[in-house]
């Protein structure tokens, strides 16, 4: 029950991006993720890639705050770590894993499935936001993430009234929009 | 100008920043305009994978800000695992010496198992279904063309074709999908439909490891076609046991085959592939494999030559991938796959007739 808690903790952390909560995470689970992919043909740079898209998977989850506490973080870990190694061996034409079945894994395909989603579009706002380029990219932060008003970011920026910099907002906006759509509709059936 | 307005208004509604009563007249708004519906929906979405992307890239930052740290500090290290290995072989060595020698009495039985199956253990396995056409059949057959169809103005090459295949269109203006292995080693290609007539055209890609090429079409007598009938889809990875259906160019006619997959992996569990059961023959690689839908679930490449109808298929997937690394090399072309199929819930001549002109032979010279 304690150790329970103790990971719902840690979780509900993870996904408030709390660094405290990355630091025990990593410190507790790193070692067995590393031995796993180094015994499998990988190098130290691989098992920190899927190590860090492990954790990943389960940030996503927690954020999504579905994640049900039926296994231990270190047998989801292990099992998301493995499945993604595999894939990764298999799209090069490499070799099965060695390590079959020693440790405890539990069902992860469709959380799986659903991070490659969020991961090709986050490579694809990534492409689009650094092809709009400077100001548009340090614009639209201001705007969407750092939620600054428009007066605010005219000053800032330089603009002589906020309607000019209302009518470029604009045109960053849909420019991004732009380059974020032409992925995305090519790579996303559902478009 | 009135776009940067309709923006404005929709970002303060979707940040809850309009009045009662402007909400009530935006949401009649939206409900009549089917328009400014979509660019609300749109925009949510947007700003939705915008935040998303901030919050996520912040993530993997502190996430390589804690690794950096630990390994500063010496709570993770870079791996020895060597001692670990040499621990684990010694304390399990018997049990590894008893397995390792059933392992290799198995070994022994199942290659003289497979031996007595398959007496020709030394070809390869896999045997790629390009026609490697045979010159001298194809010598004559040209003779006995050219005198029989001279009336006929179907134009043939002068010299015959050395690899042959088959290939579909996947985009209406003539770009075609087909194997890589069917024109990697040809120095010219050119498709010909199933009426018989011969078009020029040019690789634009070709993948070895995907076993993909996409070629287009650049020939005046080729017309774009309205829509193509059969869908082209991701998703599409096709269940298992679902009927499957292929057409191909295994002689001078386009030949229907027709099976079922029978696993969702390729030969030796690849994942890129997946095995149907069905009769191919040299010259069908390059074809669809397409399901009752209408939906083209793969692209027939592989057979093994050590069991009868056992046949691989490239995931149509892998199509969505060799389109991406195209696009990186060319930005401007922009290829559409066909969303839907037009052939659902028609019977099987029928459906037929209207894939039949979209696979072309494919020939190599």
């Amino acid at each position: 029950m304690n150790t329970n808690l103790k990971e719902q903790e840690l979780i509900k952390g993870l996904a408030l991006n709390e660094k405290g909560a990355i630091e025990t995470i990593y410190k507790d689970n790193f070692a067995v993720i590393q031995h796993l992919i180094i015994n499998n043909n990988g190098s130290e740079d691989d098992a920190k890639d899927i190590f860090q898209e492990a954790v990943i998977v389960l940030y996503e989850k927690a954020k999504s705050g579905v994640f049900e506490l039926n296994c231990q973080i270190k047998t989801y870990l292990y099992s998301v770590s493995k499945r993604l190694w595999l894939k990764r061996l298999q799209k090069n034409n490499r070799f099965e894993l060695l390590a079959n079945g020693v440790e405890e894994t539990v069902h992860v395909e469709e959380d799986i499935s659903l991070h490659e989603k969020r991961d090709d579009e986050f490579g694809m706002m990534e492409h689009a936001m650094t092809n709009i380029g400077e100001p548009c990219k340090s614009l639209l932060e201001a705007y969407y993430i750092h939620k600054q008003n428009m007066q605010e970011i005219s000053e800032a920026f330089g603009y002589t009234n906020a309607d000019n910099a209302k009518n470029q907002k604009y045109k960053c906006l849909m420019r991004l929009k732009k380059l974020f759509f032409a992925q995305y509709k090519n790579g996303n059936k559902n478009g | 100008m009135d776009d940067i307005r309709l923006l404005e208004m929709i970002e303060r509604y979707l940040q809850g920043e309009m009045t009662e009563e402007e909400k009530i007249l935006f949401k009649e708004l939206r409900r009549t305009n089917p328009d400014v519906d979509q660019k609300v929906v749109e925009q949510h979405f947007f700003i939705n994978q915008m935040e998303r992307f901030n919050e996520d890239k912040k993530f993997r930052a502190s996430l390589n800000e804690v690794h950096e740290q630990l390994l500063a500090e010496g709570n993770i290290k870079p791996y020895s695992g060597k001692s670990k290995v040499v621990q684990l072989w010694n304390r399990s060595k018997r049990t590894i010496a008893v397995a390792a020698s059933i392992a290799g009495v198995t070994a022994l039985v199942i290659s003289a198992v497979v031996s007595s199956l398959a007496p020709k253990t030394d070809k390869a396995q896999i045997e790629n279904l390009g026609r490697k056409i045979d010159i001298l059949e194809k010598n004559q057959n040209h003779t006995r063309r050219e005198l029989s169809d001279v009336k006929n103005k179907i134009e043939i090459p002068g010299e015959p074709a050395k690899f042959g295949g088959t290939g579909f269109l996947i985009d209406t203006r003539g770009y075609l999908v087909t194997n890589a292995h069917v024109i990697n080693k040809a120095e010219r290609v050119s498709v010909q439909s199933q009426s018989g007539v011969e078009l020029s055209a040019r690789k634009v890609f070709s993948d070895d490891s995907l076993d993909i090429a996409i070629l287009k079409i650049d020939d005046n007598l080729f017309k774009p076609l309205s829509a193509l009938p059969y869908a082209i889809t991701k998703n599409a990875s096709g269940d298992l046991a679902e009927p499957i259906f292929t057409l191909g160019y295994p002689k001078d006619e386009i030949v229907y085959g027709e099976g079922y997959l029978s696993a969702k992996t390729g030969y030796k569990g690849d994942s890129l592939t997946c095995q149907i059961s069905v009769s191919a023959n040299p010259g069908n690689s390059g074809g669809p494999v397409i399901n009752k839908n209408g939906e083209v679930i793969g692209v027939l490449s592989t057979r093994q030559t050590t069991a009868e109808g056992v046949v691989f298929a490239i995931k149509a997937k892998n199509i969505f991938k060799a389109l991406d690394d195209l696009k990186k090399d060319s930005n401007n072309l922009h290829i559409k796959l066909p969303a839907t199929s037009s052939v659902k819930n028609i019977d099987r001549p029928q459906q037929v007739k209207k894939i039949q002109d979209c696979v072309f032979m494919v020939k190599g010279y």
